[in-house]
This record gives structure tokens, C-alpha cells and sequence, in this order.
């Protein structure tokens, strides 16, 4: 039972990820998260704003099925499995708290960032929503995100998803060092 | 229904290894993006290497999926522009948020009201995508 409360290592989440991507193959359909957002788009009716939208969204229903079973599945992790807070480098805690973000190893998700209160502020909204913006925005211009590209096309060793991957980490690393010492 | 359900299912077991895992905690990403653990780099890359495995058998034997039609993976556009601009943009987000869009979703069930925001301007990113996108460089 421990194995199941305690942190999954990495040799067992991604050979259990790449079940996934094996068992979506098998039913036919594909292993790719922020299409969803497209399909979202559609729903609410961004087709009369942009032919973009203006797809066969109901074929893409399917989809919207695995990001129900994610949030349930969510829900069971977080109340039945006891996630603890991950424990990370100490050279990332010490880098963390320069920053003031001092729940490291405390809590889940960095409590400076995302509890109500920092919410309330003009510029705690603004970092939420900004960041989620730049992740749906860069994900349809690369065409596909963690799973579609870095998942899914480098195992069909699509030279597309090698370049996005590589973009995925100069934003990365972008951020973290020479933008995060500037907004935090 | 019976796909409905396990495409359900799937997801639910998705949601599970995302949080049990902490790919969809945002000091997981950060460590990753400081190169100070191998534990993010040893999902993605085990995943990939036992996709590149899977993808390669069913190719190879023209496999058929569970309803009898050949699975076919289609292949992404050629190009350039569009994938380095557009992953770095993505980058930016996936470090600055600590999520991409699978652990967005599974966020929402970790109490936290910002994840919300946090989808609505996901939402809104690729809305504005498609208001911009014969304009953009691809």
C-alpha cells in the first residue's frame, strides 16, 4: 500500500504514461491534451469569430472524455491517495526562497503563487492568467503540447515535434532565469 | 458508450499518475527547467522511449485497432517557424504556470481556485490563436 501512497518514481509514471498513449492508439484516437482547448473554443462558439473553429468539433468529443476522467481521477489523487508535497532539490528550495516562495516542500502547488489571496491582486491575477494564456496560445501555434509533441511525436520521431520540444525548453529556461528574477 | 466509458477511465488513470507522480506540481517543472533532478526527465524520456517501441510495432505490423481500421498516425506539417516560435511561447507558460494542459485540468480538483483563471486564460490563448492565425508566421 505504500507504493500507492508514497511519490510514483519516474520508472513507473512514464512507462505507465506510454500505456496510454499504447491503449489510445489501439482505440483508434490519439494521445493530445490541449486540442481540447480547441474543441472548448468551438463549443462556446468562437466559429463565428474565426474560421480556426469552424471544424468537426463533435469528432473530437471523444476527447473531452479522457479530460473528465483526468479531473476525477484528480480528484480520487487528492483525496484518497494522500499526494504529500514533492520534495525537490535543495538548490531549487534555496533558489525559491530568494524569490520569496517559502511553501516549498509544504505544499503542492507554491502557495505565493496560487492561493485566493494572491489571486486578489492586480498582479498575482495577471501571472495566473498570463501563464495560461502563453501555454494555450504556444500550444496551437506548435500545434500540440506535452503530450502531442513531446509524448506522442517523438515517439513517431517526427522532426516537427523534436523542434517544438526544443522550443518548449528555450521558453523554459528563458523564464526561469532571466524573467523570474524580474517579476518575483 | 462502452468507449465513453473507457476513454473515461483512461483519463481517470491519467488524472492519477499526474498528481501520484507530481508532473502536475509547479516546483516539479521548476526543478526540472534547473536541471536538478532527473525524476521529470525520467518520465518523459521512458514514456518515449517505450513509445518510440509501441509506434514502431504497430507500424510495422499494420496493426489494426479495436474496431478493425488500421491505425494510422498522422504525421505533423513540415515546418519550422511555427513549431520553435510557438514551443518557446508554450515554454514560457508551461515554466511560468508549472503546468501544461493535461495537469491543468487535473488542478482542478486540487482546491486551488487560480486554476480556473488558469484554464480560462488557457482558453483564451488559443481563442486569440485562431483570431491571429493568418497573420502569424507558420
Amino acid at each position: 500500500m505504500e507504493l500507492i501512497y508514497n511519490t510514483w518514481p519516474w520508472y513507473v509514471a512514464g512507462p505507465l504514461i506510454a500505456c496510454v498513449l499504447f491503449l489510445l492508439l489501439i482505440m483508434g484516437k490519439k494521445f493530445g491534451m490541449s486540442s481540447n482547448l480547441r474543441t472548448l473554443c468551438a463549443i462556446g462558439g468562437a466559429g463565428q469569430f474565426s474560421d480556426f473553429f469552424k471544424f468537426d468539433w463533435k469528432s473530437s468529443k471523444w476527447n473531452l472524455w479522457i479530460v473528465f476522467g483526468v479531473i476525477v481521477g484528480g480528484f480520487i489523487a487528492f483525496q484518497f491517495l494522500t499526494p504529500q508535497a514533492p520534495q525537490i532539490h535543495e538548490d531549487a528550495v534555496l533558489k525559491l526562497k530568494e524569490y520569496g516562495i517559502n511553501s516549498t516542500n509544504q505544499s503542492f502547488l507554491p502557495l505565493e503563487l496560487f492561493n485566493i489571496e494572491n489571486l486578489l491582486t492586480i498582479k498575482g491575477f495577471f501571472i495566473i492568467l498570463i501563464s495560461g494564456f502563453l501555454v494555450g496560445f504556444g500550444a496551437r501555434y506548435a500545434g500540440g503540447c506535452t503530450s502531442g509533441h513531446a509524448i506522442s511525436g517523438l515517439s513517431n520521431l517526427q522532426l516537427p515535434s523534436l523542434i517544438a520540444v526544443i522550443g518548449f525548453f528555450i521558453g523554459g529556461l528563458i523564464m526561469i532565469h532571466l524573467i523570474f528574477p524580474l517579476i518575483f | 458508450m462502452r468507449q465513453t466509458l473507457y476513454l473515461f477511465l483512461i483519463g481517470v488513470s491519467l488524472g492519477i499518475i499526474f498528481i501520484k507522480s507530481e508532473v502536475a506540481s509547479w516546483f516539479r517543472i521548476y526543478e526540472m527547467f534547473l536541471f536538478k533532478s532527473f525524476h521529470m526527465y525520467g518520465i518523459i524520456g521512458s514514456a518515449v522511449v517505450i513509445g518510440i517501441i509501441i509506434t514502431y510495432y504497430l507500424k510495422k505490423t499494420n496493426a489494426k485497432d479495436i474496431y478493425g481500421d488500421k491505425i494510422i498516425i498522422q504525421p505533423k506539417d513540415k515546418g519550422f517557424i511555427r513549431y520553435i516560435l510557438g514551443g518557446t511561447i508554450f515554454g514560457l507558460g508551461w515554466a511560468l504556470a508549472g503546468a501544461c494542459p493535461g495537469p491543468m485540468y487535473v488542478l482542478l480538483s486540487s482546491g486551488f481556485i487560480s486554476v480556473f483563471i488558469l484554464i480560462f486564460g488557457a482558453l483564451l490563448g488559443t481563442f486569440v490563436y485562431g483570431l491571429l492565425k493568418n497573420k502569424l508566421p507558420h
